[in-house]
């Protein structure tokens, strides 16, 4: 466990762009009007922040008095026999942006990381990816095919599945297009819309390799070709190795059975690899010689370079990291202590470390990671001790994985990438906080 | 579709279908399963009816063949109401043809023609997921069809192209010879032993804010949407009630299953919704029933829905049976098109049960 230096203040710097009062940070005359409605001392109304039911305490439930709920008797067992969030909570949802896509049914939704402790992610916040909307498989109905360069081809029920022996590891999923809107500048204005893309359970499930040991590979194989039943029918190459080194077949997430739209009754999980490979619904593993080179991983999921060619089976996710409070979610409400918390990841192994900047990169702090810190998997990591002066302040964080990786500024990535690769930004992003505690995505030079 | 299958299918020719299906559940090849207990043998029947992918190669391309002339009019019927008339797109469906010189330009335009690199892919794709919202509804011939339509838009074929089997893993497309293998990673300036951690950098530049650009969701977003339709529904569906009354003593309550019919709807979805104002490719459905023809705000009706509108054509139970029974047929003999001309390109249910369970569940949902 690494340790914190604390505490640690930004300097009052002075940038190039006028940060003065007289420059709006919410450009809408309506959330001015909220502000002034609620009453709220400090900026309550960043861009993209969701509104608390009520802006202050009622002294009636407050010391000396005792609340109702100390005095009468609550909802008995079974009252919800599944059991929901607080009701208080029902902002932490995801939410999609609609101008990204035609569609619904083939579109893409944001995890609201800002809300989210630990590093497991509710089944229910899991954002989503569809390409012919989620499919609703009968479980009787199920059925996984392995054909192609095999000794036996097979066919397996989900009752078959659950008899082989388990395997349970935790992994984060992470869209390849996770950030790419950000490519050209500052864009969404919250980390739910910014790094959203991502998600984080623990699989159970029959490793792949033991399925595709019971077909019996024949020596000539290389590739696989991953199927999904949805309407899309979503195809992905897998390379032979990967899948005989850790992939599985799950049909359960966080100890329940998949959710419908993360695949129910059973997905492919590929740890460290981009999320489109992880085919929800899965029908059909073909085993071949050569790749399949499906639409998905020519048309799309190909990343552009500056000289127009593009790089093709960019499968693993790189070194990452994102400061999830404070965020533009987030605001900083009063001067003083604040939590900096956030979230990092590598699609090659473990965390090894995560630098935190509260200066815009001037000067650098190493986060405290918490356990577990597992492969493939998000790490949770905290910077203690700050004290908010009340400046200008531009929070960063910079994940290092054990492959000693440096997670990247994008003047960087942009060097070599440009910006029309649309997948795997893996940024280092900057948080500003101004002096009235809102926090913006900026892009800094 | 394997090489596996392509032998085996020779197999099968020369020995017939019950010797290869013994040879595929042998003792033999049993023994050497750890589990054998768990699974069955994958039948050449269900292996031919799932397997339909077909690889750059050619490898699994099925029988049949089709022209660029064929494919446009199954494209202009199935097609074009997302891709467009010539492959230039609607909304933000995929731009199908053109972009050819753009890989480099500040804002590049991937299509078939100017990117994809085989064109194995448009089989593969169109066969399994397409048209949107009725997947595996193209028979072979159609795929090729298609398929040689896009190919000959974007100038890779002639238009007298037969496409088939035997040439489809043989097409040159322009920019096959622009792809490289994944030389990550990179963009790594610094080693980890090199990071500076104290005064590193002089000054502080702001180039770009979010907010400025404002494309951010409004706050609430879907869940305050959905927050509040909850709090306006109760009253709502109260007034409805009330006024609904004498309107169903005119109208006889349908005779549908409202959950039959909303598997049915699933065949609409893709291009119409029933529970908001909402446009897609289709008007919104909402409160179609009694509805003016053409009249859904600010949808971009053809020439023969204008047309109906402005005789004052209202969307009655019949108008609507009509219309899902046959869209063409309804533009022809209700409006009086005589060529049918419609953007909608629903061949129509053929099932009278269908069309009352639909017109029940669409006046349950939103559509009354």
């Amino acid at each position: 466990m690494k340790k914190a230096k604390s505490p640690v203040t930004p300097g009052n710097i002075q940038t190039k762009q006028s940060i003065g009062s007289s420059e709006p940070v919410v450009n809408s005359s309506r959330r001015r009007a909220l502000l002034a409605g609620l009453g709220a001392a400090g900026g309550a109304a960043a861009a993209g922040l969701i509104a608390p039911a009520r802006a202050m305490a009622d002294p009636a439930n407050l010391p000396p008095n005792v609340a109702d709920w100390s005095r009468v008797l609550g909802p008995g067992v079974d009252a919800y026999p599944y059991g929901m969030p607080s009701k208080f909570e029902k902002t932490v949802v995801r939410r999609n942006v609609e101008w990204l896509t035609a569609t619904p049914e083939s579109s893409i939704n944001f995890t609201p990381l800002y809300a989210l402790d630990g590093i497991v992610t509710p089944n229910g916040l899991c954002f989503e990816r569809h390409h012919g909307g989620a499919a609703e498989v009968i479980p009787e109905d199920y059925r996984l095919m392995i054909n192609g360069l095999v000794d036996r081809p097979l066919i397996f029920t989900l009752d078959d599945l659950k008899r082989f022996p388990p395997v349970s590891r935790f992994h984060f999923l992470e869209c390849a297009a996770n950030g790419g809107m950000e490519w050209r500048g500052a864009q969404l204005n919250g980390v739910q819309f910014t790094h959203g893309m991502i998600h984080c359970v623990q699989y159970t499930g029959v490793s792949l390799r033991t399925l595709l040991e019971e077909a019996g590979v024949k020596p000539k194989a290389k590739w696989l070709l991953v199927e999904g039943g949805d309407s899309a029918g979503m195809n992905r190459t897998l390379p032979l190795d990967k899948a005989l080194d850790d992939c599985m077949i799950a049909y359960s997430m966080n100890g329940e059975r998949l959710r419908t739209e993360q695949g129910y009754p059973a997905r492919l999980v590929v740890p460290g690899f981009e999320g489109n490979m992880w085919v929800k619904w899965i029908r059909r593993i073909e085993v071949g010689d050569g790749a399949y080179m499906a639409r998905e991983e020519t048309s799309k999921y190909t990343d552009l370079m500056p000289d127009g060619r593009s790089r093709r089976f960019t499968w693993e996710m790189d070194c990452k990291s994102v400061i999830t409070s404070p965020c533009p979610e987030l605001p900083c409400r009063k001067k003083g202590p604040q939590v900096i918390k956030g979230l990092a990841w590598s699609g090659r192994g473990k965390i090894a470390r995560v630098d935190v900047t509260v200066d815009g990169g001037r000067n650098w702090h190493q986060a405290r990671l918490e356990d577990p810190i597992m492969s493939k998997c998000l790490t949770r990591f905290y910077l203690d001790g700050w004290e908010w002066n009340g400046d200008t302040a531009y929070l960063q964080s910079r994940a290092i994985d054990e492959t000693g990786y440096v997670q990247p500024e994008m003047a960087a990535l942009q060097a070599v990438r440009g910006v029309n690769s649309v997948y795997h930004n893996n940024a280092i992003q900057t948080w500003r906080i101004n002096p009235t505690g809102e926090v913006e995505n900026v892009r800094l030079a | 579709m394997s090489v596996w299958r392509n032998q085996m299918r020779t197999v099968v020719l020369a020995a017939g279908a019950a010797a290869f299906i013994s040879m595929a559940v042998s003792p033999a090849s049993a023994a050497d399963r750890k589990y054998p207990a768990l699974g069955a043998a994958a039948t050449p029947e269900q292996i031919q009816a799932w397997d339909i992918d077909v690889r750059p190669d050619g490898l699994g391309a099925p029988a049949g063949s089709g022209t660029a002339p064929k494919g446009e009019a199954v494209y202009i019927e199935k097609c074009a109401m997302c891709h467009g008339d010539f492959g230039e797109a609607r909304g933000r469906y995929p731009v199908l043809v053109g972009g050819h010189g753009t890989l480099k330009d500040q804002r590049p335009e991937k299509t078939i023609g100017s990117y994809w690199p085989y064109a194995s892919t448009i089989f593969d794709y169109i066969k399994r997921a397409m048209p949107f919202g009725d997947a595996q509804s193209l028979t072979n011939d159609e795929v090729y069809a298609i398929t040689a339509f896009l190919l000959n838009m974007n100038d890779v074929i002639d238009s007298d192209f037969v496409l088939d089997a035997s040439n489809i893993g043989k097409i040159e497309m322009p920019n096959a010879a622009n792809f490289i293998d994944d030389p990550r990673p990179d963009a790594q300036a610094v080693k980890v032993a090199d990071l500076c951690m104290k005064d590193c950098k002089p000054e502080i530049k702001v180039l770009g804010r979010a907010v400025i650009i404002d494309v951010t969701p409004d706050k609430g977003g879907a869940a305050a949407k959905a927050a509040a339709k909850e709090a306006a529904a109760e009253p709502a569906a109260a007034e409805t009630k009330a006024e609904a009354a004498p309107a169903a003593q005119v109208a006889a309550a349908p005779a549908g299953d409202a959950d039959a019919g909303k598997k049915v709807f699933n065949k609409c979805k893709a291009c119409h919704v029933l529970d908001s104002a909402k446009n897609k490719i289709g008007p919104s459905l909402q409160g179609v029933f009694g509805r003016t023809v053409g009249t859904a705000d600010g949808f971009k009706y053809s020439k023969a829905f204008m047309a109906a509108k402005d005789k004052g054509m209202k969307w009655t139970d019949e108008n609507v049976a009509a219309l899902v029974a046959s869209p063409k047929d309804f533009v022809k003999e209700h409006i009086g098109d005589d060529k049918g001309r419609t953007r909608m390109s629903f061949a129509g249910l053929r099932k009278q049960k269908e069309i009352d369970d639909l017109l029940a569940y669409m006046k349950q949902a939103g559509g009354q």
